[in-house]
């Protein structure tokens, strides 16, 4: 560490010091000096790597924005409106974000009532055998298994198995159309189940035990002191861990990728089903091929455009999640 | 009332009501279970992608001269040493950062400076990683890493590993702060006691009581490193494959890099060949690493969460 001491600086008044009781203040003396320069100059070295990772946040923000300008002054509602194209000055990003849609429904409609479902499970329900803590023990696994893997799996079962039956793939049954937004939808609702599940199984753990033994002293049964008492306590925190998940959700691209969302300009799309089952694209996929293409248009301009899109989105969900917790927090310190 | 009652009311409830309360506890039995089926679904893929291809491959194509599927060269070494170098850059960043902004928020910052500022740190660790794949390629690679060192290509691993470091520093930053946190004041208050200042009672006190804590917030950092893919998708290059070799400053492939763009490209050849199936032996590879890594970080921090 570079500290800005002279080591030979001693002075000579310590030796003879000594003898004196030394005052406590540390103004005398020359080592308590040199402490306190060191106090001081490690207190800004720590202040230091902390205000290091918000002007990246802040550098990160400011060169995204600047780029993005000209497309989201110039024409804001045609580039959320229009479709892909080869063409950068029409270029648009309605199709990506109507994946990211479907991809934010299936979570929500799969990952929340599961997750949830399981976390009141093993937080209320499971008995403190073997199996529950080999539960407990998986799903922490599993969060913190890296998201290509999820792909892998959606790629396996999902496309492979269940989607159509090709020369090399025998399949189940033909569910999800092979490489669609249902396959992303279910891998990416898979993906964040176990987050959802976790932060939720934290939050019913805090609540406090008198309100359980107050539901059952009025003779309520498991499921109403649960559904009654126990969840609507949880929910700041519940709200909290879902909607960061959800912003996980939206914001994840590797899974997507290798589950085969369109890494090129997706042109075609029919109708409802079609959009469903077919070729498909998502937001950050769509930043994915932007960010790759030769032409400067696309690289800079168009994939910042897309960027500041999808930081809206999941930026704000991150925020709102932080205020919550932070508003929940409050209240039960009091 | 004036009749007492000499026989209570019936406590059991009546039938129906129990019923649906067993019906209740068994569908949330269910939902658990299904964590238990993604875990033996992740299993099946990768297993029975991994075996198909060991079975059809030469074993002996696993170590040539680099990752180039297409060709039929399997170099693993290739994309281990990349996972490494990208990793190692990444910590290099990460845990000063991340160590030293927790131990900045943890022992010095008000709690005023501390309510707003550690949610900026925590807004950084929302946003996705595909964007900061691109501000690691469009912005970190010119400014950083090609100003220091000219001639560098374009792609190369350093601003990968710089880009993953960013990432992973809040993680690192909020579980050493939550390591440190969890020491005791007394043992502050002995420090200050014997007359030390801030400073000596921060790092001879209470950095090492939380040390096994701090290693845990490493380890799972370095997990997540390890696991990290748009990043080096769109900053290391490597569309198709990479020659082995030890030098950051070039374009290189690691295990999740390696996996998006083999996905990637099989957009038209869809299965069969074993460069296809050599996609799931690479994901074992990295779930059977960072399968390591987690468990040993849950140790880890188990013990320091017991130790008070």
């Amino acid at each position: 560490m570079a500290v800005v001491t002279n080591p030979g600086r001693e002075t000579p008044g310590v030796s003879a010091a000594a003898t004196a009781p030394r005052p406590l203040v540390g103004q005398a003396s020359g080592l308590a000096r040199r402490v306190k320069v060191y106090d001081r100059v490690g207190k800004a070295l720590l202040s230091l790597t902390l205000l290091i990772s918000l002007a990246v946040l802040a550098i990160l923000l400011f060169d995204v924005a600047t780029k993005a300008l000209p497309v989201l002054t110039g024409r804001p509602v045609e580039f959320l409106t229009g479709g892909q194209s080869s063409n950068a000055e029409v270029y648009g990003i309605r199709q990506g974000l109507r994946g990211t849609f479907w991809i934010a429904a299936f979570t929500i409609l799969l990952s929340f009532p599961i997750g949830i479902a399981t976390a009141v499970y093993l937080e209320e329900y499971a008995p403190d055998n073997r199996f529950t803590r080999f539960i407990d023990v998986n799903i922490r696994n599993l969060a913190g298994v890296p998201s290509v893997v999820y792909g892998l799996l959606g790629l396996a079962v999902f496309v492979r198995l269940l989607g159509p039956s090709t020369a090399t793939t025998d399949s189940l049954l033909n569910m999800t159309g092979g490489r669609s937004a249902v396959s992303a939808g279910l891998t990416i609702a898979i993906l964040v189940l176990p987050i959802v599940i976790i932060t939720a199984a934290e939050s019913i753990r805090a609540v406090p035990n008198t309100l359980r033994e107050g539901g059952y002293g009025i003779g309520g049964t498991k499921w109403q002191v649960t559904s009654r008492l126990v969840l609507p306590s949880a929910m700041p925190g519940i709200l909290t861990g879902t909607i960061l998940s959800l912003s996980r959700a939206i914001g994840e691209t590797a899974p997507l990728i290798v589950v085969g969302v369109t890494t090129g300009f997706l042109v075609s799309q029919g109708g409802f089903l079609e959009r469903l089952y077919g070729p498909y694209t998502a937001l950050p996929a769509q930043i994915y091929t932007l960010a790759r293409q030769p032409q400067a248009a696309f690289r800079n301009e168009l994939s910042a455009a897309a960027i500041v899109v999808l930081l809206l989105v999941t930026l704000t969900a991150n925020a709102v999640a932080i205020v919550l917790r932070n508003r929940y927090d409050k209240g039960r310190a009091r | 009332m004036a009749a007492q009652t000499t026989v209570p009311p019936s406590l059991t409830g009546d039938p129906g009501r129990r019923r649906r309360e067993r019906v209740i506890a068994r569908s949330l039995f269910a939902a658990a279970l299904v964590s238990i089926l993604v875990s033996v679904g992740i299993l099946y893929s990768l297993f029975g992608g991994a075996f198909s291809f060991l079975r059809q491959v030469d074993l002996g194509l696993l170590f040539t001269t680099g990752w180039f599927p297409r060709r039929d060269l399997f170099d693993v070494r290739t994309l281990v040493v990349g996972s490494v170098l990208v990793s190692v850059i990444a910590m290099a960043i990460a845990g000063p950062l991340g160590l030293g902004a927790a131990i900045y928020l943890a022992e010095y910052a008000q709690p005023r400076a501390r309510r707003l500022l550690k949610p900026i740190l925590e807004i950084l660790a929302g946003v996705p990683s595909i964007v900061l794949g691109y501000f690691a390629l469009t912005w970190i690679n010119p400014n950083l890493v090609q100003s220091v060192v000219p001639g560098t290509p374009q792609f190369n691993l350093v601003s990968a590993g710089i880009g993953v470091g960013i990432l992973v520093t809040p993680l690192m930053a909020s579980i050493s702060e939550d390591a440190l946190r969890a020491v005791p004041m007394s043992l502050r208050e002995a420090a200050a006691g014997l007359g030390a200042r801030r400073i000596t009672t921060t790092f001879r006190v209470v950095v090492p009581a939380a040390v096994s804590g701090i290693v845990a917030a490493a380890i799972v950092s370095v997990s997540r490193a390890i696991g990290e893919t748009m990043v080096i998708a769109l900053a290391a290059g490597a569309a198709a494959g990479a020659l082995f070799g030890l030098n950051p400053l070039r374009g290189g492939q690691t295990l999740t890099g390696a996996i998006a763009s083999l996905a990637a490209g099989t957009d038209q050849v869809a299965g069969g060949t074993y460069s296809f199936e050599s996609l799931f032996f690479v994901g074992l590879l990295l779930f059977v690493f960072t399968l390591l890594l987690n468990v040993a970080g849950d140790r880890f921090v188990r013990r320091f969460r017991k130790a008070y």
